[in-house]
């Protein structure tokens, strides 16, 4: 550290209780600070989605912006039984995921708050640590576990458990499940076990001197309380998982074409980037309708914040 | 009985719960590894006997140390620039006092909440617009998007964690805004820009979804990676492959969390 940090926090002591009023910010450093930040989110992100929104409205005559003003694509997306489906797909396959991983997640993110003791950093490492990997190679690790001639059921083979390969682990909605749920488990346990360990250890043991039995305690004061951590872990979940295009792809078969999917083919064979404009925009707007759903949630059960 | 022992009953339980969730955690993705040192071309049971083959295949590959090579500059470039936004970002957002900083900081983790699909294809639709096309630069652009979440809140919580005082005894005692950044609060943050550059490296040196979209004709690793999976003759140089990828993300990954506690731990213990 440098000297002059240094002596900064040793003057930190001194001056502490006095207010500052020279402490204001000089115009060319603020502006400076701003730059980098103000340039990605307002170009990159609000600018870019602005275009998405923009282009869903235009018709389709292969320039890159699309001509006239229409809500042609939006008529084709809610009149098309076959978006419906997909959509519909979508939804019910990140919603068990969401499910699933959340379900299963709580448990351990229980574990880390109340019992984990001294192996609890090593644990969180452990936890956290496959979040870091490639998403893709944690994917391709399910398509050789549930291939045809694969992992799964090889083993079942060799432990005399089956006498022939079945065809009905990969190419199913089913397999896209267990692989997205396993993909995006490290997402969920962070958020639920902060919620749990910001839970004052006073209202516990009030609960317990008021006689209330472990799971009386557990149902009426733990799970209300985590609630605001649930529904985060449930929301960093659902919305990769909605709009994923890679999985269905690698383990799902044409029966588990989800949104995603025709979002990606709109802009490379089928190539009618209004129309898949169109769709990120439904999706987009289901995605904020569950946000609006779990704020509401968060409302509902958050008395602590 | 004291609240103590109430909550810890069934805790072995609860233990053993939690080895098995490690276990599937790890499980399916150390069958890469496990598969890489197979001496057969498909992963099945029994293993036919060790063998480093699928691991020399790796050299004198032209087409896979070119995107190795893609995969290095854009994630060292937009590592870059996804750190320095957080950075900026974050201490703007903490002690720049304005609105603007607070709107700034607040979109910047919004990418958290669109699909990367989206991501991906709204900014194709602005690189084509703008003119680059895809390419390499379009590719940085992407990453520095979709790490910046990352760094901004990895950063935010070192600067929460310095104690104000700090801050302001530097202000107090005549130095600049400017000096005041670079010489108080960068230094004592200083193990959590390094932890916020290697793991936004390790995003961008992952990432798929978004990079699917702004690749031009230089493919990254992992597309090269893609690109193979149609072949199965391929199958076990890619395990190889994924294998070295998995091994450098666990140490990258591994190295830029202990920075990161290391960082946190040494402000709480910093007098106030």
């Amino acid at each position: 550290m440098d000297s002059f940090a240094k002596r900064a926090m040793n003057m930190s002591t001194v001056v502490a209780a006095r207010p500052l009023p020279e402490n204001r910010i000089s115009p060319v450093f603020r502006f400076a600070m701003l730059l980098p930040g103000g340039l990605v989110t307002f170009f990159l992100i609000l600018f870019a989605l602005g275009l998405v929104v923009f282009l869903a409205f235009r018709g389709n005559d292969g320039s890159l912006l699309g001509v006239g003003l229409t809500a042609e694509n939006f008529v084709t997306v809610a009149t098309d039984p076959l978006y419906w489906t997909v959509t519909l797909r979508s939804l019910v396959i990140a919603g068990l995921v969401t499910l699933a991983t959340v379900v299963t997640a709580y448990p351990v993110a229980y574990y880390l708050a109340f019992h984990a003791g001294r192996r609890r950093n090593l644990l969180l490492f452990l936890v956290t640590l496959p979040f870091w990997t490639s998403y893709l190679l944690r994917v391709f690790a399910w398509k050789i576990v549930l291939a045809y001639n694969g992992v799964l059921n090889s083993a079942f083979i060799e432990t005399g458990l089956w006498k022939e390969p079945t065809l009905a682990f990969l190419n199913t909605p089913a397999a896209v499940v267990v692989t997205l749920a396993h993909a995006y488990a490290p997402f969920a346990i962070l958020p639920i076990y902060v919620a749990l360990d910001t839970i004052p250890k006073s209202l516990l043991e009030a609960a317990s001197d008021l006689g209330a039995r472990p799971f009386t305690s557990f149902r009426r004061v733990v799970l209300p309380n985590s609630m605001p951590g649930v529904l985060a872990a449930a929301l960093v979940v659902f919305v990769p998982t909605v709009g994923d295009y890679v999985t269905p792809a690698m383990v799902g078969g044409p029966a588990s074409t989800m949104i995603g999917t025709l979002i990606q083919s709109q802009f490379g064979k089928a190539n009618d980037w209004p129309f898949g404009a169109a769709l990120s925009v439904c999706v987009m707007l289901v995605i904020l309708c569950v946000v609006l759903v779990a704020r509401g949630a968060d409302r509902r059960f958050g008395s602590r914040t | 009985m004291s609240a103590r022992t109430d909550i810890n009953a069934g805790g072995g339980w609860l233990g053993l719960y939690v080895l098995a969730y490690l276990v599937f955690l790890y499980l399916p993705v150390l069958l890469i590894p496990l598969f890489s040192f197979n001496n057969s071309i498909q992963a099945a049971f029994p293993l036919q006997g060790f063998t480093l083959e699928w691991y020399r295949t790796l050299y004198g590959n032209p087409a896979l140390s070119g995107a190795l090579a893609n995969s290095l500059v854009i994630g060292v470039i937009s590592a870059c620039g996804a750190t320095l936004c957080g950075i900026t970002v974050s201490y703007m957002d903490l002690y720049g006092r304005s609105p603007l900083a607070a709107t700034i900081s607040a979109i910047a983790r919004l990418p958290i909440l669109i699909p990367g699909v989206i991501v991906g294809i709204s900014l194709l639709i602005l690189v084509n617009l703008i003119g680059l096309g895809p390419s390499r630069i379009s590719i940085v652009l992407g990453h520095i998007l979709v790490a910046l979440p990352t760094t901004v809140v990895v950063m935010r919580s070192r600067f929460a964690a310095i104690p104000k005082t700090i801050r302001e005894a530097a202000l107090d005692l005549g130095a600049s805004d400017w000096t005041t950044f670079r010489r108080v609060m960068l230094p004592l943050s200083a193990p959590a820009v390094l932890s916020a550059f290697m793991l936004s490296f390790l995003i961008s040196f992952d990432e798929f979804i978004v990079v699917f979209f702004l690749a031009g004709t230089e493919p990254t690793l992992p597309l090269y990676i893609w690109s193979q999976l149609r072949f199965p003759r391929s199958l076990p140089t890619v395990m190889a492959l994924g294998t070295v990828i998995l091994t450098v993300s666990f140490i990258i990954a591994g190295t830029a969390e202990i920075l990161r506690h290391r960082g946190l731990g040494a402000a709480r213990r910093n007098p106030a």
